[in-house]
């Protein structure tokens, strides 16, 4: 079922064999009746490839994106957040395993993608490059980056693909309370004393803009957006989710009392939605590159994690196979 | 348990959960720093799920002695606001993670003794106490299993695994004798028959430990009399480091709340 | 073997939800031997107290059905109408059948 060394029933197939424009064909047909693709259905290789690379992707944004967060798991201002804090965080870690074994249903292992991260030749979500100063980044992060998460991942609960649409499923699940305690940080900061409310302020204004700019480039820069929304991968367009978040923000963010860093932002009666102001993509672009202020820290403390855990992974490995050998002796 | 001899004071029962929490809580910390650095994504796991049962476990405790106390002091102002030199953990646990197989060794030690020690203050008089052991001694198995397998896949796993746990396991033995030691909250709540004598854990103890030291190929190192214990306040100097860093926030901004 | 090509390997994790329910496939995690992957598979998937109990399969283990043979395997039972009830045209009037 799951990996690529699995046999079916045998080399004496059922079936005849059917040239590549039927199967093309088929699975196109497939897709277009919202019919999931499975594991070891036929598959055109971009398809498979555009999945490996997106839920790859996705699965080292998890991965990397516990580490702004998990900077403040030992200095948490009380009790009952630190263990909310480690409770998220281990989610993200758990996120990042349920994607892991998606892409591996898809013929690549997880091994091959870590040192694809480690290599620095996959990317991740770039809103993972900023660095979290404050206490309030992390009420920012919940709110506002996990509130964008969210809003790219419910779509792809009805993906084609079915073990990536099943993994969002149980994301989704578990995602709600992280957008909850987010929030509620900021209004504990935002009700609290002048130097919380400035701490809930200043974070605001350090993460609207790259939040915005998780959703990716605008539409008519994108590349990939017109194949992945013919194979349904993708079910909504940048623009329309960007907006989509924008519309639900501003409103927490006046319910807060804190103000969007947007002079341009107005509310626009024609067309019942906020319009914001010009995105700053050259930031985004720099980050993209490897030049955001933390690129360079995270992918280090993923590399630093894996290396002193070699020796632990290896041992294990070590004693399984003297186990084995034992039994075999035994027996 | 011995018949109480003297009734327990308030002074005895906060003590002993100030201690008892204490331990769960400097431990769940120490635990805590793995996030996001384990060996692999399922350690990161399981690392965080014990942090999270250990914190659990110390925020009943300290709570229940604030509420003893009886002087509006909460988990968060006994963990936050309170001095090193207040603080009553073990030294064991205020030891530093320095690789996973430390950490290992660490866990184990006092996975062993929780084990002990919850069984039997499941029927201690003190009935916050015994619920507390009753809900802990389950989660308690789980470290145990978890810990006890890994001595022994690193142990009996590869020249360096075995020879690092073994470094942890010299470095760490003589902080054990503390666990049995008399003059802390636990000799005193002994004596008070809340729970039991500390001296006379050690036999289970070591039943608990032995056996998984001599699968895992290890050496249980020599004891020694090392005398400086956390129960007495005797710290090591990692209690201040780690508590400067878990008190930041509140002692930086006094009166707030979060 | 070169151990540090080796990787942990993958084991796919079924859950009872509750004690009547069957297991359902819930994902997958590596391991270096069956214990170490029900405890990983613990650690991984119950921790919203979503089971009473876990299995683990190597995933190697595993046969699956090619989906190239599903037309020959599977079509055949769809014109077996007779195997449902409602191909039966039993009178309102008779009771208990």
């Amino acid at each position: 079922m799951y990996t690529q060394g699995l046999d079916s029933l045998g080399a004496e197939a059922l079936h005849q064999p059917t040239d590549a424009a039927t199967l093309e064909q088929r699975f196109q047909s497939k897709v277009d009746a919202d019919e999931r693709i499975e594991p070891k259905d036929w598959m055109p290789d971009a398809y498979r490839h555009t999945l490996i690379r997106q839920i790859s992707q996705h699965a080292h944004s998890e991965i990397v994106g516990m580490l702004p967060e998990g900077n403040w798991i030992t200095r948490a201002p009380s009790l009952r957040r630190k263990a909310v804090l480690i409770a998220k965080v281990q989610d993200e870690g758990g996120h990042g395993m349920y994607l892991y074994s998606a892409a591996e249903t898809l013929g690549i292992s997880r091994d091959e993608m870590i040192e694809q991260l480690l290599a620095g030749t996959a990317k991740y979500s770039s809103i993972f490059n900023y660095p979290t100063p404050t206490w309030a980044d992390v009420g920012a992060i919940g709110w506002l980056v996990d509130g964008a998460a969210i809003m790219n991942q419910i779509p792809i609960c009805r993906c084609s693909y079915g073990p990536y649409a099943r993994a969002m499923v149980r994301i989704c699940k578990e995602e709600s309370f992280h957008q909850r305690q987010g929030f509620e940080i900021m209004m504990t900061l935002a009700r609290g004393t002048p130097e919380q409310f400035r701490m809930a302020q200043d974070a605001l204004n350090r993460w609207w803009w790259p939040s915005l700019m998780m959703f990716g480039p605008n539409d008519a820069t994108s590349k990939h957006t017109a194949q992945s929304m013919r194979w349904k991968i993708k079910r909504f367009t940048n623009d329309e989710l960007r907006q989509k978040f924008v519309d639900i923000t501003v409103p927490q963010a006046e319910y807060l009392g804190l103000k969007v860093p947007d002079p341009e932002l107005r509310w626009d009666e024609a067309t019942q939605h906020y319009v914001h102001g010009p995105i700053d993509w050259k930031e985004f672009e720099d980050v993209l590159k490897g030049n955001g202020p933390c690129n360079r820290q995270r992918l280090e403390a993923r590399r630093q994690a894996h290396e002193e855990g070699r020796w632990v992974r290896e041992a294990a490995l070590a004693h399984a196979e003297k186990q084995r050998a034992r039994e075999t002796r035994a027996a | 348990m011995s018949a109480a001899a003297v009734n327990p004071t308030a002074d005895v029962r906060i003590g002993y959960a100030t201690y008892l929490g204490d331990t769960s809580l400097i431990l769940a910390q120490r635990l805590s720093e793995w996030v996001g650095h384990a060996p692999a994504l399922e350690e990161d796991l399981a690392l965080a799920n014990i942090s999270l049962d250990l914190l659990g476990q110390a925020r009943y405790l300290l709570s229940y002695a604030g509420e003893l106390e009886g002087k509006g002091r909460s988990e968060d102002t006994l963990a936050f606001l309170r001095d090193p030199s207040d603080y009553t953990n073990l030294a064991l646990v205020e030891q530093p993670n320095v690789d996973f197989g430390q950490t290992i060794v660490r866990q184990f030690l006092i996975d062993a003794w929780q084990l002990v020690l919850f069984e039997q203050l499941q029927s201690s008089t003190e009935p916050r106490v015994a619920e507390l052991a009753a809900k802990a001694l389950k989660e308690t198995r789980y470290h145990y299993r978890f810990s006890a397998g890994w001595m022994v896949r690193l142990g009996d796993g590869t020249e360096e695994s075995h020879q690092r746990v073994q470094a942890g396991l010299d470095e760490l033995w003589k902080f054990t004798s503390e666990l049995f030691a008399p003059g802390g909250a636990d000799e005193a709540a002994a004596h008070a028959g809340i729970a039991p004598d500390p001296a006379a854990l050690r036999t289970a103890w070591l039943a608990n430990v032995e056996p998984v030291l001599q699968e895992a190929t290890l050496k249980r190192p020599p004891d020694v009399n090392y005398r400086w214990f956390g129960k007495r306040r005797q710290h090591t100097d990692h209690l201040s480091h780690l508590l400067a860093e878990m008190q930041f926030m509140q002692r930086t901004y006094p009166g707030a709340q979060w | 073997m070169d151990q540090q090509r080796k990787q942990w390997p993958l084991y796919e994790v079924f859950i009872r939800a509750r004690s009547g329910l069957e297991h359902k496939h819930v994902g997958s995690i590596h391991a270096v031997d069956a214990r170490m992957a029900v405890e990983h598979a613990r650690d991984v998937y119950t921790r919203r107290q979503e089971g009473v109990s876990i299995w683990v399969v190597k995933s190697s283990d595993i046969t699956a059905s090619d989906p190239g043979d599903a037309e020959a395997l599977f079509e055949p039972a769809k014109d077996k109408i007779y195997r449902h009830p409602t191909f039966y045209a039993i009178p309102d009037e008779v009771k208990n059948l």
